[in-house]
């Protein structure tokens, strides 16, 4: 059993600089920009492959540009590998950085619903979770004023509850497990680890290398595009710390 | 997992075809990935996937229209005021200095503006679409197509809103609304409706792109409007210059509009060549969005 594989899995973006000058330049000089378009590509991943089974926690880690979201974008399905084969077992949930896919000027109680919408769940799917969800972000009192007036811990957590309930089977973190006051980030981590017990499959993304330790049964170095490293948090975190010094 | 997979063989098989060309890496498969395909999948949608799919639109629009009336508390009277604001300014150019002769002015104009008014806010609303949720096409997984829907609608439900007005004004006028009102509202909204969604569709995706598009919009709105007949009638436009207004994609049904809330009548022909204009312009408007939907995420 397996929850993700990549089996040589490359993917590269072209550079959009040149579409992006604008149509006057993109036309003038049409074969110009088509050549320096094929040719003039970037290589975000590079024949990676690896597997997760299910219940794993996977972190990983590495510099800037090293293709560590372009890796969570292609496990989210947002992109198409350019080669190779990914395979996905499983219900995805991405937990979305502070307050995206919150409207401000929404109440509370109406961006749960959007929000809920947005990452993959029915009107009643999300109606039988509110309670839960309301309960769990403390935030009862402020539920019907605009998200605007809210500060941005309270978005966070807001948006941390909506996530938490989406019953996932893969769930994909980017950078954002410390939200939150102390005691909220407590209870975030007790929710993970509830995931954890639950046997869902977690792929972390984080520059704190601490938390990956903690957190990771499994850590994956990427750089440039290509896995430096696979394996337990004890033996990679320390070999990617001492190359980074 | 046998129909996902049957899907992805399908799928695969059409990437395999536009992608080989691109294939750098001799010798490696090039094969579709794996159940990442959810708005150009083949198989039939699954009874929880057409529930979800109904739902995002629903929340969505009701989204679009709350928005509206948040912090504003002249919502309705302010998707009403606008096209009577211009009416009022067309009035006075065009009937009082101008003079042209058209009985019932003030009501001509209204018959058009009211759907015109629909007609300009979706196309220039449109290169936002996809623009702004930027996050959430880069990390989440939704038919974003399901996002062009809302704001059209949101539009179209304004736009119907303001009827009862025009009725107010056909009062005035001494004439009343028409029984074949009952058949020609919701054919002309669907109509108007799919040549609005592929519109969007298209500007939206493309502007993803070629960010200029957006200038350009606004200038062919303006452009559209003045070929189109609002301010004066098809029988004013000399015959050799007739064929324009045909051809301008929101001419046809506007026009239609106006015919239906005039005269109550239906003109079957005009009917046709809106729908004609909605079929092609949704054609292209899918043609584009299953090309580039898969570069959203790379390029906003």
């Amino acid at each position: 059993m397996i929850a993700i594989r990549f089996e040589h899995v490359s993917k590269s973006y072209p550079r959009y600089g040149h579409l992006l000058a604008g149509l006057k330049f993109s036309l003038l000089r049409f074969s110009e920009t088509f050549r320096a378009f094929k040719r003039d590509r970037f290589m975000a991943l590079n024949d990676v492959s690896f597997e997760v089974k299910p219940g794993e926690s996977l972190g990983l880690i590495g510099p800037n540009g090293s293709g560590k979201s372009t890796t969570l974008a292609l496990i989210a399905g947002v992109l198409r590998p350019q080669v190779g084969n990914i395979e996905i077992r499983g219900r995805v949930s991405p937990l979305l950085e502070l307050g995206a896919g919150f409207h401000p000027e929404l109440t509370g109680r109406e961006n749960i619903f959007l929000n809920g919408i947005l990452l993959g769940l029915t009107r009643r799917e999300i109606l039988s979770k509110q309670d839960e969800i309301i309960a769990f972000s403390e935030l009862e009192p402020f539920l019907d004023q605009p998200v605007r007036t809210y500060s941005s811990g309270m978005v966070a957590r807001l948006g941390f509850s909506v996530a938490a309930h989406l019953d996932p089977e893969i769930l994909l973190i980017d950078e954002v497990l410390s939200v939150g006051d102390l005691k909220f980030q407590a209870k975030c981590r007790q929710k993970l680890d509830d995931f954890k017990r639950r046997q869902v499959t977690i792929v972390l993304v984080s520059h704190s290398l601490g938390e990956v330790r903690g957190f990771c049964s499994r850590v994956v170095w990427l750089k440039s595009g290509q896995i430096v490293a696979d394996g337990a948090p004890d033996a990679v975190v320390p070999l990617y710390e001492k190359a980074m010094a | 997992m046998t129909s996902v997979r049957a899907g992805n063989r399908l799928r695969a098989k059409v990437w395999r075809r536009t992608r080989l060309r691109e294939a750098r890496w001799p010798g490696v498969p090039v094969t579709s990935s794996g159940d990442t395909g959810y708005h150009i999948d083949m198989r039939l949608p699954t009874a929880r996937e057409r529930e979800y799919l109904k739902d995002l639109v629903v929340v969505l629009t009701q989204k679009e229209i709350q928005l509206r009336y948040k912090n504003s508390w002249l919502g309705y009277v302010w998707s009403v005021a606008n096209p009577l604001m211009f009416a009022i300014l067309y009035f006075v150019a065009f009937k009082t200095f101008m003079r042209i002769d058209i009985p019932r002015y003030s009501l001509f104009l209204i018959a058009g503006l009211f759907p015109w008014q629909w007609f300009a806010n979706s196309i220039s609303a449109a290169p936002n679409i996809f623009l702004g949720n930027a996050t959430l096409l880069k990390k989440v997984r939704f038919p974003r197509n399901a996002l062009v829907t809302p704001t059209v609608l949101n539009d179209g439900i304004h736009f119907l809103c303001s009827i009862p007005v025009l009725v107010l004004f056909l009062f005035v006028y001494g004439s009343r609304p028409a029984w074949s009102w009952l058949i020609g509202i919701p054919l002309l909204a669907v109509g108007q409706f799919l040549l609005l969604y592929g519109f969007a569709l298209t500007i939206a995706s493309l502007n993803l792109f070629f960010r200029d598009l957006e200038r350009l919009t606004t200038l062919v709105v303006t452009f559209l409007f003045f070929l189109t007949p609002v301010v004066y009638s098809e029988s004013m436009v000399p015959a050799q210059y007739r064929a324009i207004v045909y051809l301008n994609p929101a001419a046809p049904i506007i026009l239609s509009w106006r015919n239906l809330f005039l005269v109550g009548d239906l003109n079957w022909p005009l009917i046709a060549a809106g729908f004609a204009h909605a079929g092609v312009i949704l054609a292209v408007g899918a043609a584009v969005y299953r090309k580039l939907c898969w570069k959203f995420a790379e390029v906003v």
